[in-house]
C-alpha cells in the first residue's frame, strides 16, 4: 500500500508548527500505524533528515503513551482502539492521511507529535491514596463486592490515561479521565473512605491545570480507546455534589 | 460563603448553575405556553388572562424579577464557560473530524444567542409594544387584537417559527444534558430521559408555532 502523509512538524514548544508532506510506499496492510511511522523514520534517517517524534511505549494498547490525531480523530478511525493497535488495513490504498498531536492548552507540544501530559499526573497525584493495610495479601473475598459493582469499577479502571478524551473535546475537558478514576475508586469499598476528598481535589486540580468544562457532547466516549461511558461523568457529578454540599470538606 | 463561591465557579459547579437555571427557564416556557393556548379559547379568555396577570403588580414584578435573574444567570454562566473553554482549547485540528457528537450539543452558544435576540425582540414586540404604531390605538388588554394584527405579516410569522425551532435545538440537547449534569443517569432510564427531553422540545416548538401559524392561516379570527 502507499500513502501520502501530512505530518505536523514542530521543533519545540515555542515554535509555530506546520504540516509537512511525506510519501510512503511498500506498506503492508498488516503493519500497525506506528510501524508505518517507524518505516518513514528509517527513510528519513537514511536521508539524514530529522525523524518524526511521537510518543509510544507498550504498543499493545495498555500504557496510554501513543497519542495521534489521525484525520481529525484521536487514535484514528477504528473505535475502541489505540493508535498503536490500529492497522493500515483500516485505510484505503493511496489515501491521504493527516497526523496531528493532541491539541489542548494543558497538553503543550514537546516536539512534532509528542505532547507533555504532566497535567494528567498532577490530577492523579491530587487524588491521593486509599487507606488499606499494607502487608501480606488479604484473604480473597474478605470484602464482599457484588459482581455488578465490581464490573462497573473494572470498566472505569480500563482507563489508560492517554488523554484522547481531552484531545477530542471541543472544550479540552478531561472530565472523562477524572470520571474514570473517581468512579473506579468510589464504587469500591476500599475507595469509599477518601471519596469526598478525592473528587474535590481532582476537580480542583483539573480546573487549575487549565482543562475546560463538560458540555456533555459525548465526543470523548466516541474516541476513548477503552470505550469508557460518559455515564461515569454523571457519577463524577453526583460524587462532586455530595462532597461539595454534604461533607465537611471545602473545594 | 467562600466555599460556595469556589464550588459554583468550578467547572462542575458552573454547569450545575447552568442546568438549574436552564430547567427553571424550561418551567417558565411550559407555563407560558399553557397561558398562550388560551388564544384558542377566544378573545375574552386570553385578554382576561392578561388582565388577571396585571391585576397584582407586586406578584407580577416578583415573578418577572425572578425570571429575569434566572435568565441573566444562565447567560452569564454560559458565556463564562464558553470563554474559558475557548482558552482551554486554543487550536483546532487542521482536518475537521467526522462527527463525534450531535450538532445541537456543539452549537449551544449559537442557538442560545439566537434565542436571546428573539427574546429581546419578543419583549419589544408584545410586552413593550414598540414595533407597531397600530398597537397604541388598542385597549391596554387587547392582546388578542395585537396577535391578530402582528401575525398577518409573514416575516414576523417566519421569525417566530425560526426562533422556536432554534430553541428546540437548544433544548433537545439542554434538557437531557441537565440530567447528566445533576448526575441523574442510569442505564435503565437513559433512553426515557433522552427521548422525553427531545419530545418536550418538539412539543414546545410545535406549541409555540401553532399560534402564529393558526392566525396567519385565518384559523383564528
Ligand atoms: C428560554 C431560554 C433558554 C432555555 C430554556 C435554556 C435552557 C438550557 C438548558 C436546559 C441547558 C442545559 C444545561 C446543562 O447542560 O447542564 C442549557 C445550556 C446552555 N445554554 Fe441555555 N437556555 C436558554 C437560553 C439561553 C441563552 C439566551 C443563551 C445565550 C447565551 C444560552 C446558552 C447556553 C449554553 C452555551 C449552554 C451550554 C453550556 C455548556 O454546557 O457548556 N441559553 N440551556
Ligand atoms: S503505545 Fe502503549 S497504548 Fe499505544
Amino acid at each position: 500500500m502507499r500513502f501520502t502523509l501530512f505530518i505536523w512538524r514542530q521543533s519545540n514548544k515555542e515554535e509555530k508548527g506546520r504540516f509537512k508532506k511525506y510519501q510512503v510506499d511498500d506498506i503492508s496492510s498488516s503493519m500497525s500505524f506506528l510501524e508505518m511511522l517507524d518505516l518513514l523514520n528509517e527513510q528519513l534517517i537514511n536521508k539524514n533528515e530529522d525523524p518524526v517524534t511521537f510518543d509510544h511505549d507498550c504498543r499493545e494498547g495498555i500504557c496510554g503513551s501513543c497519542s495521534l490525531v489521525i484525520n481529525g480523530v484521536a487514535h484514528g478511525p477504528e473505535r475502541g482502539t489505540t493508535a498503536c493497535q490500529l492497522h493500515m488495513r483500516s485505510f484505503k490504498d493511496g489515501e491521504t492521511i493527516h497526523i496531528e498531536p493532541w491539541r489542548a492548552k494543558s497538553f503543550p507540544i514537546n516536539k512534532d507529535l509528542s505532547t507533555n501530559r504532566r497535567s494528567f499526573d498532577s490530577i492523579i497525584q491530587s487524588g491521593g491514596f486509599i487507606s488499606i493495610n499494607s502487608g501480606s495479601v488479604p484473604d480473597a473475598n474478605s470484602t464482599p463486592i457484588p459482581k455488578t459493582i465490581a464490573d462497573k469499577a473494572m470498566d472505569a479502571a480500563a482507563c489508560i490515561g492517554c488523554g484522547a478524551c481531552a484531545a477530542a473535546c471541543k472544550n479540552s475537558s478531561a472530565m472523562l479521565f477524572v470520571a474514570a478514576k473517581v468512579s473506579q475508586l468510589s464504587s469500591l469499598p476500599q475507595g469509599k473512605a477518601e471519596a469526598d476528598k478525592r473528587v474535590l481535589k481532582m476537580i480542583s486540580t483539573h480546573d487549575k491545570e487549565g482543562f475546560g468544562s463538560c458540555t456533555n457532547t459525548g465526543a470523548c466516549e466516541a474516541v476513548c480507546p477503552k470505550e469508557i461511558s460518559i455515564g461515569h461523568i454523571a457519577k463524577l457529578n453526583r460524587e462532586f455534589i455530595r462532597a461539595a454540599f454534604k461533607s465537611d470538606l471545602n473545594l | 460563603m467562600l466555599w460556595l463561591k469556589r464550588i459554583l465557579f468550578s467547572s462542575v459547579g458552573c454547569k450545575l448553575v447552568v442546568a438549574l437555571t436552564g430547567l427553571g427557564l424550561v418551567g417558565f416556557l411550559v407555563a407560558h405556553l399553557a397561558g398562550n393556548f388560551l388564544v384558542f379559547v377566544g378573545p375574552e379568555a386570553i385578554n382576561d388572562y392578561a388582565r388577571q396577570l396585571r391585576k397584582f403588580p407586586l406578584i407580577l414584578w416578583i415573578l418577572r424579577l425572578g425570571l429575569i435573574s434566572i435568565f441573566f444567570i444562565h447567560i452569564a454562566f454560559t458565556i463564562r464557560l464558553t470563554r474559558l473553554n475557548k482558552i482551554s482549547n486554543p487550536q483546532k485540528y487542521a482536518v475537521p473530524s467526522r462527527e463525534l457528537s450531535s450538532f445541537a450539543s456543539r452549537s449551544m452558544i449559537l442557538s442560545g444567542l439566537t434565542v436571546l435576540s428573539f427574546v429581546l425582540y419578543h419583549l419589544a414586540h408584545l410586552t413593550f409594544r414598540l414595533t407597531n404604531p397600530l398597537f397604541e390605538q388598542l385597549g391596554e388588554y387587547d392582546v388578542y387584537a395585537m396577535l391578530l394584527i402582528s401575525f398577518q405579516n409573514p416575516i414576523i410569522v417566519c421569525f417566530y417559527i425560526l426562533s422556536v425551532c432554534l430553541l428546540m435545538v437548544h433544548l433537545s440537547h439542554g434538557i437531557s444534558s441537565s440530567f447528566q449534569t445533576f448526575g441523574i443517569k442510569h442505564l435503565k432510564y437513559n433512553k426515557i430521559v433522552e427521548n422525553s427531553s427531545i419530545a418536550l422540545s418538539i412539543f414546545l416548538a410545535l406549541g409555540f408555532s401553532s399560534i402564529p401559524i393558526s392566525i396567519f392561516l385565518g384559523l383564528i379570527q
